[in-house]
């Protein structure tokens, strides 16, 4: 018999951990994961972080200018809006709202588009039509369109928002589970857990999900990222967050009309936005990268 | 054996069907279908090893996996130990899986990579009520030493071992609830030669002491040989040639397990037999030929072979050959 293969590391490894391994060794990957680590660290920390209440207006701390401007003071260091509030603060507590929204919408959509991409590739045959005809016609809108339909539909407001986007993101994630599901199929293992007598939510549940895991984990990355813009996005145009909620794209709507006046109003909530899709999106690709099948052995 | 006594035979499919529809158009109709499995009859008796032999695309592998109803056949009949096991209800069929197992072709894509050996073995015994994890990992252990693994490997993953090795694994899970029938699906084709013989001879032993019975699918003739105690040959979704090992080797009837035997390569340098090269491709199973399924290909077809198709018939004493001229003197 064949001695085991050589591997550098002989322990009783799970694959995850290699391709987690692969991940560390991935600098763009790494940075990614930093940014990400650093924004979750503020949502999560907020009231210690922020120096002042991001709801609090100032009548004689209107449009204050950053602290490195002429007339800026260590008080309100990236300066204040046309309220006197507290920008730092203000995008501080933006990233909760960025984080939950971006959560709970790409949540929805992953547990949703898991469940139905499953059934379909599992199934095949009539349901799998049924399912993919569905989700075709949703992504036959443009999904800030089909988001804003929900929103206008639902009333403007941040759950809503959530709603929306989550309803949006389901077809990407019903697609990639389905594509993977249906590859999975082929494979012996699965015939080895039917001859065996395995129930089909077993089979699909504890045999071939876990199997899918790659992309969807990439996938689920890559939207945090959509998901943080799209909300921004909804909220600019007031179906998202509604005042006086501290959101980065309503901070951005409600500034734009001082741009030429005071831009820093605008600009770090801009910034803020940048960072954390920049983040998500950087880890995405890095995970794409440690996690394609096609890349491994 | 303790159901040999009651019935003669342990298995028996009886002409089965196992058609793919092709479906086209807007509607979806079925505009074809593939002939996978076109009518066979292949009677298995307990403790036997019958071997299915034939090219690849012939339908064999198709009828390992209808007789497990893996598949579903289109029609036929599938009898285990004397009961028509189509009728079964899902909840019957499953109890029943427990007694039919299957080894699979490729040993790299049978093993679920994420789980480890201890939940691979583990899972049919979990499946069918065996609920208790020590207990569990007790007949686990048993079957890694009966297929000649070692304990440590309990809680590795698939990917840490050899071809052979996995092979090994897959036969402890085919062995963990105890199974009568073994369906062994091309089971050592994937395999290094040197190792072939040692999975073959742990089968052959595991036989021995277990009482199994095997149908053997492979297209290596040797390998069927060396361990099939009755061997049928297929082409194009039937049967053509049943016989002992022994006697279908000694004295092919039909003429495309004659091209077979001559093609195959002998490690042999008395053996002195002229090869009969098949000509063109084998017919597509979407639309087999009229008359019998050979004909476009055997040396000997004459006129009433494109008409009328050849039922197998008892040629000689157990060795049934699906040809007209079969056993005809002077033919060959």
């Amino acid at each position: 018999m064949k001695e085991e293969k050589q591997n550098k590391n002989p322990h009783d490894r799970h694959p995850m951990l290699e391709q987690l391994s692969q991940l560390w060794r991935n600098k763009t990957a790494v940075i990614g994961l930093f940014i990400i680590t650093i924004f979750f660290l503020t949502a999560i920390f907020a009231p210690a972080l922020s120096p002042h209440n991001p709801l609090e207006t100032s009548l004689y701390d209107q449009l204050k200018p950053p602290a490195w401007y002429e007339g800026g003071s260590t008080k309100n260091i990236l300066g204040t809006d046309d309220l006197g509030r507290d920008t730092l603060s203000r995008i501080i507590y933006g990233a909760r709202v960025s984080l939950i929204v971006s959560m709970v919408s790409v949540g929805l959509a992953f547990v949703c588009g898991t469940l139905l991409g499953s059934i379909a590739g599992y199934y095949k045959g009539a349901r799998d039509s049924i399912i993919m005809r569905i989700m075709d016609m949703i992504l036959a809108f443009p999904y800030l369109l089909l988001a804003i339909v929900v929103v206008a539909y639902l009333g403007p407001s941040l759950q809503n928002a959530m709603v929306a986007i989550g309803i949006t993101y389901i077809p990407r994630f019903a697609r990639i589970v389905r594509g993977s599901v249906l590859e999975e199929c082929e494979k012996d293992y699965v015939m080895a857990a039917r001859s065996i007598g395995a129930r089909h939510l077993r089979i699909i549940f504890l045999a071939i999900l876990p199997n899918c895991m790659g992309p969807l984990i990439v996938q689920t990355t890559l939207s945090m990222a959509s998901a943080i813009l799209d909300a921004a996005a909804l909220s600019f145009l007031g179906l998202g967050a509604q005042p006086p909620t501290p959101e980065w794209g309503a901070m951005i709507a409600r500034s734009r009309g001082l741009i030429l006046r005071a831009s820093w109003v605008m600009t770090f909530p801009g910034i803020a936005i940048l960072l954390a899709v920049l983040g998500f999106n950087l880890l995405g690709d890095g995970l794409r990268d440690a996690l394609d099948p096609r890349l491994r052995d | 054996m303790p159901n040999a006594a009651t019935h003669t035979y342990m298995m028996e499919a009886i002409e089965l069907v196992k058609h793919y529809p092709i479906k086209g158009g807007v509607l979806l109709k079925e505009v074809a279908s593939v002939k996978a499995v076109d009518g066979v009859t292949l009677k298995i008796k307990p403790g036997e090893t019958m071997g299915l032999v034939g090219e690849s695309g012939c339908g064999k592998t198709t009828f390992g996996r209808a007789i497990l109803r893996l598949e579903e056949p289109s029609d036929g009949q599938v009898l285990f130990n004397g009961e028509n096991i189509l009728d079964y209800d899902t909840k019957k069929m499953r109890a029943l899986r427990k007694k039919m197992q299957i080894i699979f072709q490729d040993p790299f894509s049978s093993l679920n990579p994420r789980k480890t050996i201890a939940q691979i073995i583990g899972e049919p015994l979990r499946i069918h009520g065996m609920r208790n994890r020590s207990q569990r990992e007790e007949r686990v252990l048993e079957l890694l030493r009966v297929v000649g693994l070692r304990q440590e490997h309990m809680r590795r993953y698939p990917h840490m071992f050899s071809g052979g090795q996995r092979q090994r694994i897959g036969v402890a899970r085919a062995l963990a609830l105890n199974p009568q029938l073994i369906v062994c699906d091309e089971a050592v084709s994937a395999l290094d030669v040197s190792i072939q013989a040692q999975v073959l001879n742990l089968l052959k032993e595991l036989q021995e002491e277990f009482g199994l019975t095997y149908l053997f699918i492979s297209h290596d003739l040797h390998v069927v040989e060396h361990i099939s105690d009755r061997v049928a040959v297929m082409y194009l979704g039937k049967i053509v040639e049943i016989g002992n090992s022994d006697k279908l080797y000694e004295k092919p009837l039909h003429p495309y397990t004659q091209a077979l035997l001559s093609a195959s390569p002998m490690p042999d340098p008395t053996r002195q037999l002229s090869r009969i090269i098949l000509k063109g491709d084998v017919p597509s199973p979407i639309d087999p030929p009229q008359g019998c399924r050979f004909h476009t290909r055997c040396r000997y077809a004459k006129d009433i072979c494109h008409q009328r198709q050849p039922k197998l018939r008892e040629v000689e004493s157990d060795h049934w050959a699906a040809c007209l001229f079969a056993g005809k003197v002077g033919i060959w």
